[in-house]
């Protein structure tokens, strides 16, 4: 009996797992991530940050990035945000999006101080936060010997 | 006045979703490069771009050096009638510039 208990008590601690791991590619508690959302909840999914897996150089790196989401008045990206774990500035850029916008997709070319995570944060209308990461590798850096 | 070039399509139907690019030329200067004397160059860097589309605004954006240089920006926007496309921006040494592209809209 005690045996099963215990295997009882895996299986519940399974989706817990599955929640801690939700948010895993964000921390609310980031002093850049809690200016952006005041400590809400960041969720994992709706939005899709594409970079190449590996670039030569960080020097201009193609960026694309999307939200799964109607954008209509009453339900429409606000912002997205792009946050860089390895660059000197780590707030990359901003997007202000609104219904009007019609898609909610942003392209540009961003830069690189080497191989790092790149983290796409959302806003929503509905004030929900939702966000994707990627890793690349970077072959050669953009910035800085010296910092 | 940096220059640039705006690709946008000459029509659009109406409330379709309209693609556009803009390339600014700029150097986005980051302020962590030194010069050949050992000197960093300041930044430089081309922070708030906006656009409207007969007068309203329909994206900004807010760069850092984390852009590469001659920014490029793609996004989307919905027009419901033929009008001007408008873009304005500003970067560290308080130098402005702008560039306009018009769309026809047809039903």
């Amino acid at each position: 009996m005690k045996r099963r208990a215990v295997l009882a008590l895996g299986l519940l601690g399974i989706p817990w797992r599955g929640l801690a791991q939700a948010n895993a590619h964000v921390s609310t508690t980031d002093p850049l991530v809690y200016a952006l959302t005041k400590g809400k909840v960041v969720n994992a999914g709706r939005v899709r940050l594409e970079l190449p897996k590996i670039a030569d150089t960080g020097h201009s790196v193609p960026m694309t990035v999307r939200v799964d989401s109607p954008m209509t008045p009453a339900s429409h990206v606000r912002g997205i945000h792009l946050i860089a774990e390895r660059n000197p500035m780590r707030d990359m850029a901003s997007f202000q999006l609104g219904s009007h916008s019609a898609r909610a997709e942003v392209s540009s070319n961003i830069r690189l101080n080497g191989s790092q995570r790149v983290v796409a944060i959302a806003e929503l209308s509905d004030g929900t936060f939702w966000s994707d990461a990627t890793f690349i590798e970077v072959r050669e850096a953009a910035c800085t010997e010296d910092g | 006045m940096a220059l640039s070039r705006i690709q946008l399509p000459a029509e659009a139907r109406r409330g379709e979703a309209v693609e556009v690019r803009i390339l600014v030329q700029h150097p986005m200067e980051t302020g962590f490069r030194r010069d050949l004397e050992g000197r960093r160059v300041a930044r430089n860097v081309l922070h708030s771009l906006a656009c409207r589309y007969n007068g309203v605004e329909v994206f900004r954006a807010t760069l850092s050096s984390g852009i590469a240089a001659n920014p490029v920006l793609r996004f989307f926007f919905r027009a419901e009638k033929s009008g001007e496309l408008e873009f304005w921006w500003l970067d560290d040494d308080e130098v402005e510039g702008g560039a306009k592209a018009s769309l026809r809209v047809i039903a």
